[in-house]
């Protein structure tokens, strides 16, 4: 649980910023100079709010009423910055073990081989920072502030200056690191995809507040905020398990709580964890199954809620199985198919329509 | 090859050198941080007298010194009563008269070295839970390492070169403060002197070359070992 309150002044920029989030990976989301890494600096301690307070996990690390301000050593929050900023003095090893002496010794849960292994830096560690990769300095970072044992981790824009295949490569790891060690994490980005492909729930920030969190979704979809969230495609996020591949067509079946989804190949072994955006505009409605149609998913479905909508385009809530999913359509369908709520009914997702940029690994 | 008198001048002068650049090299990091890292009303005024030893004439350095050092001085009866230091006429003072005239010089260079370390190392290093000594000692200084090095080795210089501040302080005494140059310049005075002069010059010529390839050798390595890539 993150709940953060503060006001500063940072020069002739007005910080003025309070939001609560309770999940595995916070975004927060905004333009560049909308005062992201001034709560990310606030959070670990690195600037000092005028007043306020921030406490993460029931833990107060400040508090200006009671006169609280824990140093930055003492909060142990891993922060990763865009360029990693490994010690130049110091190799691989020596890096990740940096913080890992001056953790006490209860909060010692992370374990260095476990953590080596996950970012595969076994074969980097005599190396000196000079001597890496972009991809490669990033892993070391995140190790290095794992081994740390933090409580939480700040990544603050962790792949900006890093090439496209670089990003993807840090994005799994992360992915990775999010299921098997179970650290909440706070993720600062300007970039949609990142936001909506990792985080649960969302900050969105302008001009040094808060302007909404709640669940990405919900954030990201609403019409209001579209100037500031840009365009962003509503949908939702399906958790679902690799259940087989079709080699022959290059197609992978996904399995979750209520049905099976067919995608374009994805690199993930049978039994992995994998999760998919579906876009609510990808996604069409039957009354009755359809025949003689190229569309490989057609999955029944029942209609939770048609949004009152007085334009021409109309969202429709879904349940399939026990998972919700969004239908965007025209008001003129809705009308003419008779929709309504608690109707059973045949959700339609084309397999193409789930390119590789929607499908992340969980 | 010197003689005995020689030798003795040379391992003075190189005891003065080495005993000043030890000694005022942990009060030269401090002031190099202070002034590259914080900032505090005054800060200017610190910055000038720090320097003030590189600007005055060595001269009036000396009689500072003197006045403050001396037997009588304000800090040399102090020193002298509790803990039994003596500067006045001793090679000690002589030392420090060193120390001081090369303290801008060390202060200078490290102060660069400093201000050149990204801050957000040390910021990461907080992060991860390093206190601020810690983090001083495990990633300021080493990466400062180069500049503590070109400091300590341009003071060592001046320090062999040191004349009016010496001379001015604790004046020439064959054998307690007389260094390369006081005696160079004492043979200069004495008529028939000048073969002596110009042998002593000889072997500050040579200890000078030395200095510069040690400096030359430790700065790379220093650099080596701070992760810097010579190539860049």
């Amino acid at each position: 649980m993150i709940d953060v309150d503060i006001e500063q002044r940072l020069g002739s920029f007005e910080l003025k910023i309070a939001f609560r989030a309770e999940a595995p990976i916070v975004g927060l989301f905004g333009r560049s100079g909308s005062g992201k890494t001034s709560v990310v600096n606030a959070l670990a301690g690195t600037s000092r709010p005028r007043r306020g307070r921030i406490v993460i996990n029931n833990e107060v690390l400040f508090d200006s009423a009671r006169g609280i301000d824990l140093a930055p050593d003492k909060r142990r929050l891993g922060y990763i910055f865009q360029d990693g900023l490994l010690f130049p003095h110091l190799d691989v090893e020596s890096n990740l073990r940096y913080g890992l002496h001056r953790a006490p010794a209860a909060a010692r849960v992370i374990d260095p081989a476990h953590v080596i292994q996950l970012l595969g830096l076994r074969t980097l560690l005599r190396r000196l920072p000079d001597k890496l990769s972009g991809g490669e300095k990033q892993r070391v970072a995140i190790g290095r502030a794992l081994l740390a044992q933090p409580r939480l981790l700040l990544m603050d824009e962790p792949l900006a200056s890093l090439d496209v295949p670089r990003q993807s490569e840090v994005l799994r790891y992360i992915e990775q690191l999010r299921d098997d060690l179970h650290i909440p994490i706070v993720y600062v980005s300007h970039a949609v995809g990142e936001i909506t492909r990792l985080a649960d729930t969302v900050v969105l920030l302008a001009d040094g507040k808060a302007l909404a969190y709640g669940p990405v979704d919900e954030v990201m979809g609403r019409i209001d905020l579209r100037p500031h969230t840009g365009r962003y495609e509503s949908g939702s996020v399906l958790e679902t398990v690799v259940a087989a591949h079709d080699l022959s067509y290059g197609l992978t079946t996904l399995r979750f709580d209520g049905g099976e989804l067919i995608v374009p190949n994805v690199e993930a072994l049978v039994g992995e964890r994998v999760r998919v955006r579906v876009r609510a505009r990808d996604v069409s409605l039957a009354l009755a199954r359809p025949a003689g149609l190229s569309v490989l998913n057609i999955l029944p479905a029942t209609l939770v809620a048609i949004t009152p909508e007085e334009g021409p385009i109309v969202d429709v809530q879904l349940r399939v199985g026990k998972l919700p999913l969004t239908a965007r359509v025209t008001r003129r369908s809705v009308h003419e198919l008779g929709l309504n709520e608690g109707q059973q009914v045949y959700a339609l997702v084309k397999a193409v329509s789930l390119d590789r940029r929607s499908v992340g690994y969980a | 090859m010197p003689s005995g008198v020689e030798l003795g001048i040379i391992v003075l002068s190189l005891k003065v050198a080495f005993v000043g650049v030890a000694c005022s090299l942990p009060p030269a990091i401090f002031f190099a941080y202070v002034l590259a890292r914080t900032d505090f009303p005054g800060k200017t005024l610190l910055d000038a007298i720090v320097h003030l030893p590189l600007v005055l004439p060595p001269v009036v350095v000396g009689f500072a010194l003197l006045l403050l050092f001396g037997r009588r001085g304000v800090l040399g009866e102090w020193l002298a009563d509790w803990f039994g230091i003596v500067f006045a006429f001793r090679w000690t003072g002589a030392a420090l008269a060193a120390a001081i005239m090369g303290f801008p010089l060390m202060v200078r260079a490290i102060r660069l070295s400093i201000a050149a370390i990204d801050r957000r190392l040390e910021t990461v290093a907080r992060t991860l839970g390093g206190s601020r000594a810690w983090v001083f000692m495990s990633i300021t200084l080493p990466l400062a390492l180069p500049g503590i090095v070109t400091g300590a080795l341009l003071s060592f210089a001046r320090s062999l070169g040191e004349f009016g501040a010496t001379i001015t302080f604790v004046s020439n005494i064959p054998g307690e403060t007389e260094t390369l140059p006081l005696a160079i310049y004492a043979f200069v005075q004495t008529p028939g002197g000048d073969a002596q002069a110009v042998r002593l010059s000889l072997f500050a010529v040579v200890l000078s070359i030395a200095a510069l390839i040690a400096s030359e050798w430790l700065t790379r390595r220093a650099r080596n070992k701070a992760g810097v890539d010579d190539r860049r």
